[in-house]
């Protein structure tokens, strides 16, 4: 016996669907046994991972707030993706969003005027445009691929806030510490729940899973994008401009990592400091494959991911666990949903043993 | 002879900082000219650089490290295989998913080792190597190593271009399904490519944590991995030019040494930007001439393959 793929006439429509619940059925397991060879019994670890930090409002609240991120990152680069525009360098859009948006709010900041907010998240959001703007320049005028250049800079922006907190922008009472100044109440965003962390930066974060499904699926932008992305020849025939659909898509994803950048040093953070993603932008990559490049899709992937990263802290704590679990977890989740994916254009036979024909020539 | 000696160092902190470049480089080089595009160098360094330690650690030798290393590099690199070669997943993302796989494994499995004191691979052949002369303790922080991966451009060169295995491999990643007509088994040849990048990534990873640092803290590749890709592209599949390319970053790298040596008084976050930029000014200027680089590309990069016949 052996085992044979065969391509199946049409994708099976399924498939797309049942292939993230295989692979998180399948992750559980990889997770169990992990836990298993960590010398950690695999039932207590997978309840503390994925049920405990469902249990209590502040749990869940965290859980929305570490979403938020997660999906403001994952539908930009999901649309991206749509058109095979590769923006993997969110987390350093994400991270130039927090320092033009933190340094609107440490400069405006203490006034009181009501403008000063909205001046600080669009601050933000211009911050990711602008860092995504580089690649897309790159990749329009001189060809070079955006997978490397978006990364590379990403490791710049995460240098370029290092530099900020610990050189001009360091708090000069901070003792010492590589930090801002503590943002000013008038630029942080307004709590939604008293007693939570909870922002109101989660539900405009909300806002764009449906406008993101309205410009992929029913504007004549979304129609490009998806036609540059699936079949670039008829849209060069349609006269699509694929230098502009690279344009809207790294402009339109790295606005969204920006805004998730400001949201996250406005909202639960407050000030900058020289680490203030646990690599979201990279997770957010994950987070828009699991949810099929969908943005409802998007939204139920980012909930998981949360989830892991939640779970991940409640190990540390309660089983001694490192944080790298974490990782560990989310790499796992996206290898065994591209695994099951090939479920989606081949089905799986079982054929007899091959006959090797008579002098059929074979070298290594 | 101080301006000698300060040449002498920076040259071979040049060497030793183009070394990883220079393994994991031609690993991936030889990858992709099986045709297939593996974007997990960085997670495959990670997980050989903490293989490597806590093998040479937990055994002793150093050559133990060495070797495990390269099977973990291997492994991971299997995974990969598996995934874009058996079950024809996406390269991009699969590599992706090898990277952060490697970030999280990596740091995961070398949470406990972090800190751990190891002698270096140069202090480990010349015990005395802190009290020898300058120039002679420049002499021996070229371990064999650095000699491997000086060696490595020009066995690359023969290899891909004046033996058999050679042509079969750009064969295959030129046109697979003419070398699968011929008779080569298309998935078999790149799935050795790919063992083959993944194990020089482990012994690269390896370096930087037995040789270079030596020491294993999270995340130490610090995205030398990524540099290493960038880097085949600017060398043009070619091993002469990827062993330049490595050189160059190599001394781009060390910005920081040349800095101090000169009395310039520079934030080191903003000297560590250094070879991210080069890394896009050096794509910028390779990639201007589309018509240079799609003729030089193997034909069938990121191309899955599935025999029909």
């Amino acid at each position: 016996m052996r085992i044979s793929l065969q391509a199946r006439a049409r994708p099976a429509r399924a498939m797309v669907w049942l292939s993230p619940l295989l692979a998180a059925v399948l992750s559980v397991i990889g997770v169990s046994i992990l836990f298993a060879l960590l010398g950690r019994n695999p039932l207590v670890a997978l309840d503390t991972l994925f049920i405990a930090p469902l249990q209590s409002s502040e749990g869940l609240a965290e859980l929305a707030l570490k979403a938020t991120p997660l999906l403001l990152c994952a539908i930009g680069i999901a649309i991206g993706c749509r058109a095979e525009v590769w923006n993997i360098g969110a987390e350093g859009q994400f991270t130039l969003g927090a320092i033009t948006g933190g340094g609107a709010a440490l400069v405006l900041g203490g006034g009181g005027q009501w403008w000063v907010l909205p001046v600080v998240v669009l601050a933000g959001i211009a911050g990711g445009m602008a860092w995504a703007a580089i690649p897309a320049l790159l990749k329009t005028r001189f060809n070079a691929h955006e997978i490397l250049t978006t990364l590379m800079l990403s490791y710049v922006a995460i240098q370029l806030l290092g530099y900020l907190v610990h050189g001009p922008w360091k708090d000069p009472e901070g003792y010492s510490f590589p930090q801002t100044r503590q943002f000013a109440p008038d630029t942080l965003l307004p709590l939604l729940i008293e007693g939570t962390r909870l922002h109101v930066g989660v539900l405009l974060a909300l806002l764009t899973v449906p406008l993101g499904s309205i410009l992929l699926g029913r504007t004549m932008i979304g129609f490009r994008i998806r036609t540059v992305g699936a079949a670039p020849g008829a849209a060069r025939y349609a006269g699509f401009s694929r230098e502009r659909v690279v344009w809207i898509c790294l402009l339109l994803s790295g606005g969204l990592a920006g805004l998730a950048g400001i949201f996250e040093v406005a909202g639960p953070d407050g000030q900058l400091t020289p680490v203030i993603s646990p690599g979201y932008g990279f997770a957010a990559i994950i987070v828009a494959f699991l949810g099929r490049l969908n943005p409802f899709g998007i939204l139920f992937a980012s909930l998981l991911m949360a989830l892991i990263y939640l779970g991940g802290e409640g190990l540390q704590v309660s089983l001694q666990l490192p944080i790298a679990v974490t990782g560990t977890v989310q790499g796992m989740l996206l290898f065994f949903l591209l695994a099951a994916d090939v479920l989606i254009n081949y089905r799986v036979r079982l054929l007899p043993a091959r006959r090797v024909p008579a002098g059929d020539a074979r070298h290594a | 002879m101080h301006e000698l000696e300060f040449l002498l160092a920076i040259l071979v902190a040049t060497l030793r900082a183009a070394t990883p470049l220079m393994l994991s480089g031609f690993g991936e080089l030889i990858t992709e000219r099986s045709g297939v595009l593996n974007l997990g160098v960085e997670g495959m360094m990670l997980v050989g650089a903490v293989f490597g330690f806590i093998g040479a650690v937990s055994t002793g030798s150093l050559l133990a490290g060495f070797i495990l290393a390269m099977l973990a590099g291997a492994a991971l690199a299997l995974v990969f295989g598996v995934l874009t070669l058996s079950l024809m997943a996406n390269q991009v993302a699969t590599g992706l998913a090898l990277t952060i796989f490697g970030t999280g494994f990596s740091a995961l499995v070398g949470v406990s080792w972090v800190g751990t004191p190891i002698a270096g691979l140069a202090t480990a052949i010349w015990p005395h190597l802190s009290s020898a002369p300058p120039v002679l303790q420049q002499l021996m922080l070229l371990d064999p190593v650095v000699w491997v991966a000086v060696l490595v451009p020009f066995a690359a060169h023969r290899f891909i271009y004046r033996s058999r295995a050679g042509l079969v491999l750009r064969a295959v990643g030129e046109s697979h399904d003419v070398a699968h007509a011929l008779g080569y088994s298309v998935l078999r040849i790149r799935y050795l490519a790919v063992m083959f990048g993944g194990a020089m990534s482990g012994l690269a990873g390896a370096y930087l944590s037995l040789c270079y640092t030596p020491t294993w803290t999270e995340n130490m590749v610090a995205g030398r991995g990524w540099i290493a890709l960038a880097l085949v592209v600017f060398a043009t599949w070619k091993p002469a030019w990827l062993a330049l390319g490595a050189l160059l970053f190599g001394f781009v790298t060390i910005a920081q040494f040349q800095a101090e040596g000169l009395g310039i008084d520079i934030s080191p976050n903003l000297l560590a930007m250094l070879p991210y930029l080069a890394t896009v000014v050096v794509l910028v200027l390779i990639s201007r001439d589309a018509t240079r680089l799609k003729l030089n590309a193997p034909a069938a990069l990121g191309r899955p393959f599935h025999a029909t016949a």
